[in-house]
């Protein structure tokens, strides 16, 4: 069996973020993690291939150097066999170029399962897993908290709205990670210290052939939403009682 | 002139609010670019979805009733929502960013050779696509560059539209969901089982955090029941098991904007922030005054949950007499 699995770097969500001139992405002093739902995802991998053997794990990744540093390091270190980046400008690409360009790696790898984040915590788009499954033709299990593989099929439980979904997908198919799917680990130093000899390719999008790479939502502009105020401290239930119902006429 | 397909939300054969949500963006798509909007219902035994959208204003309600559509598989309903689509001429297809939307829209979009806009919270003057982005902390404006667009809707950025009367027409559509949802299969589903109003719905929010361990219920229960509130949890609670993962409220969870929040010892992670910030007043109650909750909150008592929520429940409830 082999899996292909999500390896994207994202913009830490707790750092200050400052817009471009052009006002269509962010600029400064940006600190990077791995997408914590790619870190779900790798682990559901390594977990996966544990359980069975002879299974062939493959890290993918799109942007540059940097994109490789967290292929290596994210996946690679923490025990996926191999890896794969494809070369990009990742700030230019939408969601469903993203898709298209993960349909050409499975084109070239014929994976049994596909691996990703729900969603990654900048664009929070939650769309590429199914835009995939759907360039594929294959079916999708996504928001998965629990997996169970077994004779070509997989059984995922799924958090959606109102409680939880099992669904039994016939393999090939692509699972989307959601937070509570497992505890990612970490990387041990022998692990980090083997990641720098495994195999690694750079792919450009050229070798994918894909119809054409052009984008089909652009993001024109990026604003500050304006933001809350903080209001008032209240000294007791009774003084909290009494704004409510007077002040915010609330209760 | 544009034609706006809205798929509907239901649950248990009733019509969910949440489409109403997002008929409220349809109206003002059609109002800015011209042309009218159909509903879709998608499902099985779905026949008084249909009629409650009946006095909507809908050019026609489209019902796709198949007993392998009982379930909303996604590649199922995606393919029946996009040969819909065609069929009736749509360019815009929208429905609420609910699980159901998320997990079938993008679909849809490949289908029809969509652009999709996610979770979007307003159209733009100039006819972009307002979407949160960085859990919120900034909004992108996004257009897409298509002739057909998919876009889901953030329910709790939208007044649900009230009816204008009429009666629009009930059509059948001959869906066809065989092949595409043939390698997956339904096997089980484990709802929540509440009498509270749903999360999405509700007019007043009990949130708690992890700090109420297994106390959760205890604190937050009787507080909700005096203001028919629905109940929600940060994530930490919910990783912790000390809520299910329907009460997750954040930028990976559910957004609620509702009249009334409280926040029970909860820390206030942008993550969380993410989820509420909308909210018309925002109450936080927790016992150390240097959380990020109380830079959003209208009201911040600093005190212990476990002391003051269990008065505050008994000073409403004295009120409401």
């Amino acid at each position: 069996m082999k899996i292909l699995v999500s390896a994207k770097r994202v913009s830490d969500p707790n750092a200050k973020l400052a817009i471009a001139k052009d006002g269509k992405w962010i600029e400064g002093e940006v600190e990077y993690i791995l997408n914590p739902f790619c870190e779900n995802a790798i682990e559901a991998a390594l977990q996966i291939a544990e359980a069975n053997d002879g299974t062939e794990t493959v890290a993918i990744g799109i942007g540059d150097d940097e994109t490789a540093r967290f292929i290596r390091q994210g996946a690679l270190a923490r025990g996926i066999d191999r890896g794969i980046l494809v070369s990009a400008e990742e700030e230019t690409i939408d969601s469903d170029l993203i898709a298209r360009i993960y349909a050409g790696v499975v084109h070239r790898e014929n994976p049994d399962i596909v691996l990703l984040g729900k969603q990654a915590i900048d664009g929070d788009s939650n769309q590429v897993g199914q835009l995939l499954a759907e360039y594929l033709g294959w079916p999708q299990a996504t928001f998965a908290s629990k997996i169970e593989v077994s004779d070509g099929k997989a059984v995922v439980t799924r958090e959606v709205d109102g409680g939880l979904e099992t669904l039994e997908v016939t393999l090939p198919a692509v699972i989307t990670a959601d937070l509570r799917l497992n505890e990612p680990r970490f990387a041990s130093l022998a692990g980090i210290m083997k990641a720098k000899k495994k195999p690694f390719d750079e792919l450009e999008i050229d070798d994918l052939d894909l119809e054409n790479t052009e984008t089909k939502v652009q993001v024109v502009g990026l604003v500050t939403p304006s933001g809350r105020k903080a209001g008032v401290l209240v000294k007791d239930v009774e003084e909290l009682v009494q704004k409510l119902r007077s002040e915010a006429r609330a209760i | 002139m544009s034609k706006v397909l809205i798929l509907a939300e239901h649950d248990k054969g009733a019509l969910k609010k949440v489409t109403l949500n997002t008929l409220a963006f349809a109206r003002q798509y059609v109002a800015k670019f011209g042309g009218s909007y159909d509903f879709a219902v998608v499902g099985h035994n779905v026949g008084g979805v249909a009629t409650a959208l009946q006095g909507y204003g809908a050019g026609a309600i489209h019902v796709a009733d198949h007993a392998d559509l009982a379930h909303p598989i996604a590649s199922a309903w995606g393919k029946v929502l996009a040969d819909l689509a065609k069929s009736i001429g749509a360019d815009v297809v929208t429905g609420p960013a609910s699980t159901t939307g998320k997990d079938v829209l993008p679909r849809t979009a490949v289908r029809l050779g969509a652009g999709m806009a996610s979770d979007i919270i307003a159209l733009t003057d100039s006819g972009a696509f307002a979407r949160p982005m960085w859990a919120g902390n900034l909004t992108g404006n996004v257009k897409i560059s298509t002739a057909n667009k998919v876009i889901s809707v953030r329910a709790s950025a939208f007044d649900a539209a009230e009816a204008t009367g009429g009666s629009s027409p009930i059509q059948a559509f001959a869906a066809d969901p065989a092949l595409a949802g043939s390698r997956v299969k339904f096997v089980s589903f484990d709802g929540v089982q509440s009498t509270r109003p749903d999360l999405a719905e509700a007019a007043v929010v009990v949130a708690g955090g992890r700090g109420l361990k297994d106390k959760f219920g205890a604190i937050t229960e009787p507080l909700a029941d005096v203001l028919s509130a629905a109940i929600g949890a940060s994530r930490a609670a919910v990783d912790d098991g000390f809520a299910p993962n329907d009460y997750q409220i954040g930028q990976t969870g559910k957004v609620v904007a509702p009249q009334l929040y409280f926040a029970i010892a909860i820390s206030g992670a942008v993550q969380h922030l993410a989820g509420m910030k909308n909210s018309k007043v925002i109450v936080a109650i927790n016992k150390n005054g240097d959380e990020p909750i109380f830079e959003v909150a209208d009201y911040g008592l600093v005190a212990d949950a476990f002391a003051v929520v269990p008065e505050l429940t008994s000073q409403i409830k004295a009120l409401r007499g």
